[in-house]
């Protein structure tokens, strides 16, 4: 009998040794279309900008993707912007560290647990999980807590259909969220640059909010290890840092999870991390972002640009003191 | 040729080269190269490491005249200056025309509200005048007495650009600690140096003629 060796990484997973070794030439290719476009005066200097989206060849696609009403039209990011540049600490400091260092990342097999006050607790395939919900693209805004932005198309589900499956109780009013820790496949975390694991949180209404997704995807192809696979949190309207990735712990919580940012350094990040210009961060400020790609610094908007989606969430609370 | 003719003459313009190299690296990957998917951020960090290093290379070149007693060194000093100065200019520039669009009024907001923008700004500021009197002429003018005095800034300079940097950082402080001890140790070498040259029981063996000793 032929025994199949579950493979461990998949093919999709690896940056192909071609395309690797051709980073250049997709570059220099990046580089024309820029100076083309922009008549022979741009250099690369300006390729963060161009249309050219270098996605993985060999990366799995995900196939029979819905539209969203909530995505933005916006110019996206490139493929190139998204997968080399993200703060993944598990993978060291610097922005360029996870695309660099995140091929030790095993994002098949994997599971997540769930526990806490919910009916139906227990430890679900990522396969499965996959198939439950029909996927759906959501290109969204993504603004760092270090003022620079992206538009993403990411691919994923409301985080809301993913919660009801497990029917919270009464007592669940947060939703904490826990990523993998496991020096041999995030070898960041051998230095104790933060308290490992990865923690953050969600009020119930933030993570039952239209808006909130797992995301598994990217530009149409199974999520790239370096930003967060195989499953991650997108919440647009809050900083970067609430959108934890590679996730393997979901559990619904009567009171509020300590965020490891906020254990981390409690007065410059917070428990809720929405996006405001008129709240700085204490060493810098939030009222405008750069947008990869742009040269000149544009204006932060309230709650990333969603207000009129999510403002409501917040109606009486002072956000200057619950930043 | 003397010795001091030959630094002159041929290291001089090698090493002046050679401080134009991180400039020409900028320059060749914004048009032929790259400067990855945050140029912006990449222009500001390089050019702002580059002052930095600049500075503590002007400051090791006294201390390192001391200790090697290889006195053409001093030739340098202006040049490694002039280089800090020209870095810490672009360093700013990049700032105040990418990040505040030539708005003035955003600098100062930053400069009074971020101390780390108050701090590299104070670096950069006190820059200005020592560049400006940085010609023969100028030494002439002040005397060197005044002269030394007034380029006594570079130490506040020094201070500035190191916490600028400690207090941007957002996690690891990793490089600005190490760039805060050799500043540390550059200083700790001239109070040693004072602190020799007052005790009255051994006069150290200085020749440098015309050259001043901080």
């Amino acid at each position: 009998m032929l025994i199949k060796k579950p493979v461990d990484v998949r093919e999709s997973e690896v940056t192909p040794q071609s395309w690797y070794v051709r980073r250049r030439e997709f570059l220099q290719v990046a580089g024309s279309t820029a100076v083309a476009v922009a008549a022979g005066a741009a250099g690369p200097l300006f390729s963060g900008t161009s249309t050219v989206l270098a996605q993985n060849p060999a990366a799995q696609k995900l196939e029979n993707l819905r539209k969203s009403a909530l995505s933005t039209d916006e110019k996206l990011n490139s493929y190139r912007d998204v997968t080399t540049y993200n703060n993944f600490y598990e993978f060291g400091l610097d922005k360029g560290d996870p695309a660099r260092y995140a091929g030790s990342l095993k994002p098949r097999p994997w599971s997540v647990v769930v526990e806490g006050q919910c009916g139906k607790p227990g430890n679900y395939n990522i396969e499965d999980i996959m198939k439950w919900f029909p996927l759906e693209e959501r290109i969204y805004r993504m603004r760092c807590v270090e003022a620079w932005s992206m538009v993403i198309p990411w691919v994923g589900f409301p985080l809301a259909d993913f919660v009801k499956r497990f029917e919270p109780t009464s007592k669940a009013k947060f939703v904490k969220f826990t990523t993998l820790v496991d020096t041999k496949q995030m070898p960041g975390q051998t230095e104790p640059a933060l308290p490992w694991p990865y923690v953050e949180g969600l009020r119930m209404d933030e993570a039952m909010h239209p808006l909130t997704i797992m995301a598994v995807g990217l530009y149409g192809e199974v999520l790239p290890n370096q930003n967060g696979a195989p499953i991650r949190l997108v919440v647009p309207w809050k900083y970067g840092f609430k959108g934890i990735k590679s996730i393997v712990r979901v559990s619904f919580e009567e009171s509020q999870p300590m965020n490891t940012w906020q254990r981390m350094r409690a007065d410059e990040y917070g428990f809720y991390a929405n996006v405001n210009p008129a709240v700085d961060h204490p060493r810098w400020s939030q009222a405008s972002e750069r947008r990869i790609g742009e040269f000149f610094k544009r204006r932060t908007l309230p709650f990333n640009g969603y207000a009129d989606q999510v403002a409501s969430l917040y109606a009486g609370m002072d956000l200057r003191r619950y930043y | 040729m003397t010795s001091t003719a030959a630094v002159r003459r041929i290291v001089k313009p090698v090493v002046f080269l050679a401080a134009l190299g991180p400039f020409g690296w900028l320059v060749y990957n914004a048009f032929w190269g790259d400067l990855g998917v945050n140029p912006v951020e990449t222009i500001t960090n390089y050019t702002g490491i580059w002052t930095l290093r600049f500075i503590v290379i002007t400051l090791a070149i006294t201390p390192v005249r001391w200790l090697t007693g290889f006195n053409p060194l001093i030739l340098f000093r202006r040049m490694t200056g002039l280089f800090a100065f020209f870095y810490g200019t672009l360093h700013f520039m990049t700032y105040f025309i990418l990040d505040h669009s030539l708005v003035f009024a955003g600098v100062w907001d930053d400069v009074v509200k971020r101390p780390y923008i108050t701090a590299g700004f104070t670096a950069f500021v006190l820059m200005i005048p020592l560049a400006l009197t940085s010609t023969q002429g100028w030494i002439r003018r002040l005397g060197g007495r005044k002269w030394n005095l007034l380029h006594r800034l570079i130490y506040i300079t020094a201070i500035g650009a190191v916490l600028h940097y400690f207090w941007k950082v957002k996690l690891d402080t990793t490089f600005p600690v190490y760039y805060g001890i050799l500043v540390g140790v550059l200083f700790a070498a001239r109070v040693w140096q004072r602190a020799r040259k007052a005790s009255p029981a051994r006069v150290p063996v200085r020749a440098n003629p015309g050259a001043p000793g901080l």
